[in-house]
């Protein structure tokens, strides 16, 4: 005789440890497995693009840095660059290298992150995600040699940097550039070939090109799938067009794919900021010169950059007043989300976990 | 580079196709009427010229007199992008036409704007607040909200 199942709902979260923040899964079951979930947002809300239409262009600055708050650059550097292009302001070139030189410091900062939060999610508790804190920590300890911040920095302004870095900073730096090949090897070999964790990951959570693309999916996510867009080559901001780097890409779009194009990523990351400190000039403007209280003229701009989260957009309105008339951020950890449920839905719970995991997302930005 | 494709071009080339669909167009963007949304973004997406597989973003404007609604459009082929637009008149129903049935990516683009700009989007599959609670009254981001 066959046994008759039922479904029943499970909630997972809003607050627990694999929600990646305040992040609600209404998951409907059967038995272990996943007939159909409903992802509720929200919990982080604070209505970021309302209040930056009562704030100047540079007092939005704190507000972007709380965003993707693991990647705090990135939202200052994407902020900065579409008021830049507002308002034609050109950047000098020593404020341009340090801006990718901080920006690619941050994607490897984020890939730790999210390399040691899947880990956590795949049941390595604590762990992997000590071993990549570890190195986070140092790149967190530039980030306060330059801006006097670890999580939020506040760097970037309209037009530059706030200011230029201390003495110590290239040294450290230079000296993190050494260390950092060993600490990635060090991870390929405890993870790129565990037999655990590709028992966990591989051809789990498959995400199709067709799919990818559909679903506006971006960032390492749709690398995953094995598509070649990494908006850094594609439409090259600031002064990438002038580093030699490529995009790494997955062939089947598992959860696999999906870290090992991170992982993949951090390299290339340091091959920018390596050619980035060779070509940086030692001296030189780090601001240009920039009214106190900006007023763009009357216009619209979308500009987008490559954060370590992907495509992320600034879409503004000005009015020639000192707020923007409407301001709007396309958030890619949120619309990497859409494809979730067609994601997670015939898996088990655990599976579920880490393809979300795998999907990498920081609320602070899917809720703003 | 992605190539910004100039709205002037763009019109022309539809204008064979649709009769009336464009309201407008600019270097930077075209406007299109709401009620051929639809088929104008079905040839956008389709068309191999145009090819517009990959919808970046979906955005909306308060106005005051009109609500817009920006998509911005980018083809991972032919590396090009074109913003789109479209207006609504009506301040107390705004409709638009949804276009998940294109892009599946426009899910939550558009419950977003449904949440805190209260237009809604006919054909979405679940068209509900996303941000804010069921019962929330009031859509913040319009501007005789505050």
């Amino acid at each position: 005789m066959a046994i008759s199942t039922e479904t029943f709902i499970l909630n997972i979260g809003p607050v627990h440890m694999s929600t990646h923040g305040v992040f609600r899964m209404k998951a409907v079951m059967d038995g272990e497995v996943i007939v159909d979930i409903e992802p509720v947002f929200g919990y982080l809300h604070r209505g970021i693009e309302k209040l930056a239409e009562q704030r100047t262009y540079t007092g939005i600055i704190p507000l972007t840095d709380r965003m993707d708050y693991t990647a705090s650059m990135s939202n200052n550097l994407a902020h900065c660059l579409a008021v830049e292009k507002l308002m034609g302001i050109k950047v000098p070139e020593r404020a341009e290298y340090l801006r990718v030189i901080m920006v690619e410091l941050q994607r490897i900062c984020a890939h730790f992150l999210a390399i040691g939060a899947i880990l956590n999610d795949c049941g390595a508790w604590g762990t992997p995600m000590m071993y990549m804190f570890r190195e986070r920590e140092k790149i967190f300890d530039l980030f306060e040699m330059a801006s006097g911040q670890r999580l939020t920095y506040n760097y970037m302004r309209p037009g530059g940097v706030s200011q230029d870095v201390p003495e110590e900073f290239m040294p450290a730096l230079k000296k993190l550039i050494a260390q950092l090949p060993g600490y990635f090897e060090e991870y390929d070999q405890l993870l790129s070939k565990n037999e655990i964790f590709l028992a966990r990951t591989k051809k789990i959570g498959i995400l199709t090109k067709e799919m990818a693309i559909n679903s506006s999916a971006s960032g390492p996510v749709l690398r995953a799938s094995g598509i070649k867009w990494d908006i850094r080559k594609a439409d090259p901001y600031s002064i990438y067009d002038r580093f030699e780097f490529e995009i790494p890409t997955g062939k089947t779009g598992d959860c696999f794919d999906r870290y090992w194009v991170r992982m993949q990523e951090m390299w290339q990351s340091l091959r920018i900021i390596e050619q980035a400190v060779k070509q940086i000039p030692t001296k030189g403007e780090i601001r240009s010169k920039v009214p106190a209280l900006i007023r763009p003229p009357v216009g619209e701009v979308y500009t987008r950059i490559e954060s370590p989260k992907g495509e992320l957009g600034f879409y503004i309105v000005s009015d020639h007043s000192i707020a923007p008339y409407r301001y709007h951020v396309r958030s890619p950890c949120l619309i990497n989300l859409t494809t979730l449920r067609d994601l997670v839905i015939g898996w088990k719970i655990a599976d579920a976990i880490v393809i979300f995991g795998s999907i990498d997302i920081c609320m602070g930005e899917v809720d703003r | 580079m992605t190539v910004a494709l100039s709205g002037i071009e763009v019109a022309r080339k539809l204008a064979e196709h649709f009769t009336g669909a464009i309201v407008e167009s600019s270097e930077k963007a075209i406007v299109i009427s709401a009620e051929q949304l639809l088929p104008v973004m079905d040839y956008l997406k389709n068309n191999p010229e145009m090819a517009f597989s990959f919808l970046s973003d979906i955005t909306s404007t308060d106005y005051f007199d009109y609500f817009e609604i920006t998509y911005q459009l980018t083809s991972l082929e032919h590396n090009h992008k074109l913003t789109v637009k479209t207006r609504c008149y009506d301040r107390h129903k705004p409709v638009v036409p949804s276009v998940t049935g294109l892009w599946q990516g426009a899910n939550f683009m558009e419950r977003e704007i449904f949440d805190l700009m209260g237009i809604a989007f006919s054909g979405h599959p679940t068209l509900k607040r996303i941000f804010l609670w069921e019962g929330f009254e009031g859509h913040p981001l319009r501007k005789d909200y505050l």
